[in-house]
């Protein structure tokens, strides 16, 4: 394939994919001490091998003579293939062997390549893109310190396919500020490359650059013996007044030596471990408020050596917490990697030609959560291609590229992480989604539904959106799983779709499962918590704001626009009753995933602070309208509530028995 | 991340042909019409490579490289001349200013960007 002899389709990926599988399942093997299905490696590796006999019928040979069924397809390809055996002889013997070749290089840089802006680590980076280098530091240079001579000597060792020229070229702008050798080892496996191997200096060859080497060359070049510092930035122990520079330099050297030959400084930890202490941290949290409060309510805290005292106890919790909550952050990249290859494979199969766009792949999410994202994603990915996505023909038909398009992307939204699955495919049939669950008695045959809540449909249990049982979808688990599964991350998922523009499912994640910053507000009499990352503002309406539209809704003017209100002690049916407004209530301007906005009205603002979420769903079940609950400084217990479903006006579907409550 | 490039030309064809090549290769890019405006807006565009024409009217080039060096923001950051002299004298001057290396005009994208890339500490 390198040489040029096998093109790369989608079929030959798809078999180099399996053999990988095959590789990974084969060490897990080995690691076991268990064996292996023999027959199943063997149509592997016959798959594999009539793929380079497609290429190479010369090498099939090998692969036939035990298997008569083999050997007879091997005959078609031969026939097929005749002429190929001319191509051999214009690639010269040898010449794929021959890539690899050993550089040494040796880089002795003056002090004026620090001054002129170069950075020798850079240069080192650019190497490192060239083949596989390793960096070694000489300090002996920097021992004996000498205003004009290199501080410091640098060896590598560059295993590079590319030619002297290319590694030339790097340096082609440090060139004049350092003494700079490459040698070639005759480390030349196939040795047929035209008489350039061996080892010969550089210099006489180099374009002068005038003045820069003559400085140079009258410096005795610094000796270099071969004696790599092993560790630490153990650098000669000199005089403190004298060392700054090359001591500095050499400070610097050791990380990124590490850097260069990949060997970060990391700790493996037993994952229980870390969630044990994050445990932890959260009841440090939760004991560092309480006491914090037992101290105001003693009237200690006005005392200002307590007060600072206090705050910084507070500071350093939340530190500390946020550290432990680091330790767990990944970035989604090899989330997104793997996805990369199911939507390969998903349209391979859905013989659909997908374009695959990723965005903020550095976006960094708790590694529980990254974990239990893979199985909604790959399901909203399939989807989205199997559904989401028209044929080619339909496509062109639609005047849209014949390619379809997959972004997914992931941010950081205000205190949320959210990653969502784009296709520009032709957006959720609606007619057929609603004729559908009217089939199947999920919403009565006279519903007047929304386009947005036809789309929800999708999510309801029972709701699944095949037309027709794919290899990829519709078996019997629908996008309800999906939003299960996220919800019980503490999670949403919505779902915007445009009719021949393409559908968006966006999955709204809260940054770490632990913690939450809270609103701590009155209710009918109850403490409750508002997430405080979906508080846009709050508000004191005068009543000249509010206007009554029916009965029961009102709605407030928030700079000409018009927000729904929200009373939430009716939501609750808390026995204060509604009409917070009526006694001189707040209101929460919240916003929701959708970016729509209501009002929520409350008796009181407490406070605002960072609680501990407790799930109630492992106990209770989902509770409407309740995200989880939480305990305060006082150890009382309050009810974190869940905005999203209080915007929506609906409980989320799995419980149903609530929704009398629906406006 | 971005690679931000200030880049001072006097001509505005070179300035608008290097910021076109730049941007098409994902780099930020700040221009200036000469050495004095570069100095003026060093802070502001707190860039990772310098690209300097020699020849400009009010500071020249070469005055451009030493402002950047005895500059407390962007004393280290590396500076490309981009010029037509290729005179080994005009080079040495340039590089006893600081200057981080010299690219001959006209340039070639490819180059340009490969060189801007070697150098840039990002």
């Amino acid at each position: 394939m390198r040489s040029g002899k096998l093109h790369l389709t989608p079929e030959i990926l798809r078999v180099f994919y399996r053999a990988a599988d095959r590789l990974a399942d084969l060490v897990a093997l080995g690691a076991d001490d268990e064996m292996w299905d023999e027959p199943a490696l063997r149509r592997q590796i016959d798959e594999i091998l009539a793929l380079s006999c497609a290429a190479e019928p010369a090498a099939a040979s090998p692969a036939s003579p035990d298997d008569s069924g083999d050997a007879a397809a091997d005959g078609d390809l031969l026939a097929q293939f005749t002429p190929t055996a001319l191509d051999f002889s214009f690639v010269p013997p040898g010449q794929e062997a021959a890539a690899f070749r050993r550089h040494r290089i040796t880089f002795a840089p003056t002090a004026e390549l620090f001054a002129n802006g170069h950075e020798p680590v850079h240069l080192f980076r650019e190497l490192a893109a060239l083949g596989e280098l390793n960096v070694e530091a000489q300090l002996d240079a920097a021992a004996a310190w000498d205003a004009d001579a290199p501080a410091i000597v640098w060896t590598l060792t560059l295993d590079t396919a590319q030619t002297r020229t290319e590694i030339q070229e790097i340096f082609e702008f440090a060139e004049p500020f350092a003494e700079i050798r490459i040698e070639e080892d005759g480390h030349d496996p196939a040795g047929t490359e035209s008489g350039t191997s061996g080892s010969d200096a550089l210099a006489p060859e180099r374009a002068p650059a005038p003045g820069a080497m003559a400085d140079i060359a009258s410096n005795d070049p610094v000796p270099i013996d071969m004696q790599p510092l092993s560790t630490g930035p153990a650098g000669p122990a000199r005089g403190t007044e004298q060392v700054d520079a090359p001591q500095g330099a050499a400070d610097r050297a050791q990380p990124d030596k590490a850097v260069k030959t990949g060997s970060r400084a990391t700790v493996r930890v037993d994952l229980e471990l870390v969630d044990a202490l994050i445990n932890m941290v959260g009841e440090l949290v939760i004991t560092q408020s309480v006491m914090n409060q037992s101290i105001v309510e003693a009237g200690l805290a006005s005392d200002r050596r307590m007060a600072s005292t206090l705050e910084e106890f507070r500071t350093l919790t939340r530190q500390i917490q946020e550290g432990v909550m680091a330790i767990r952050a990944q970035s989604v990249k090899p989330l997104f990697q793997r996805m990369g290859r199911i939507v390969r494979e998903t349209a391979q199969i859905a013989e659909k030609n997908v374009r695959f766009v990723t965005e903020g792949e550095d976006t960094e999410v708790d590694r529980t959560v990254i974990e239990r994202l893979v199985d909604p994603l790959t399901h909203i990915l399939r989807n989205a291609i199997d559904h989401g996505l028209e044929h080619a023909e339909r496509r062109r038909a639609a005047g849209k590229d014949p390619t379809g398009t997959v972004t997914l992307s992931a941010a950081h939204r205000s205190g949320r992480v959210v990653i969502e699955v784009k296709d520009d495919g032709g957006g959720v049939d609606r007619d057929k989604v609603l004729a559908s669950a009217i089939a199947k008695g999920l919403v009565p045959a006279n519903a007047n539904l929304s386009p947005a809540e036809i789309d929800r449909l999708l999510f309801t249990p029972g709701f699944s959106t095949a037309s027709k049982v794919t290899n990829l979808s519709g078996r019997g688990v629908g996008m309800d799983v999906v939003n299960n599964e996220i919800r019980s991350l503490g999670g949403r998922v919505a779902i915007i779709s445009e009719p021949g523009q393409g559908t968006t499912i966006s999955i709204s994640l809260p940054l770490t499962l632990a913690v939450l910053d809270g609103m701590i507000v009155d209710v009918g009499g109850q403490t409750m918590v508002v997430p405080i990352s979906a508080i846009v503002e709050t508000i004191r309406p005068q009543p000249s704001q509010l206007h009554w539209i029916g009965p029961e809704a009102r709605m407030i003017s928030v700079r000409d626009l018009m927000i729904p209100v929200i009373d939430l002690a009716a939501v609750f049916d808390y026995a204060g009753g509604s009409g917070a407004l009526e006694r001189e209530g707040v209101l929460l301007l919240v916003e929701n995933d959708r970016g729509e906005q209501r009002a929520l009205a409350v008796d009181r603002i407490h406070d605002q602070r960072q609680v501990v979420i407790k799930s109630l769903e492992s106990n209770y079940g989902h509770v409407p309208y309740v995200a989880a609950a939480t305990i305060l400084g006082d150890g009382q217990i309050a009810l974190i509530v869940d905005l999203d479903e209080i915007t929506q006006g609906t409980p989320a579907l799995p419980t149903p028995p609530q929704a009398r409550k629906s406006a | 991340m971005n690679i931000r490039v200030l880049a001072i030309d006097d001509s505005r064809t070179m300035r608008d042909l290097l910021r076109a090549a730049l941007e098409k290769a994902g780099f930020w890019v700040a221009t200036a019409e000469d050495g004095a405006e570069a100095v003026e807006q060093l802070e502001a565009a707190a860039p990772d490579v310098i690209i300097t024409d020699i020849n400009m009217p009010r500071l020249d080039g070469f005055g451009v490289i030493e402002a950047v060096r005895g500059s407390r923001c962007a004393a280290t950051v590396p500076i490309l001349v981009l010029s037509t002299e290729s005179s080994p004298e005009m080079k040495n001057r340039a590089r006893m200013s600081g200057a981080t290396g010299w690219i001959v005009k006209p340039f070639d994208d490819a180059r340009l960007i490969s060189a801007i890339r070697r150098v840039a500490r990002v």
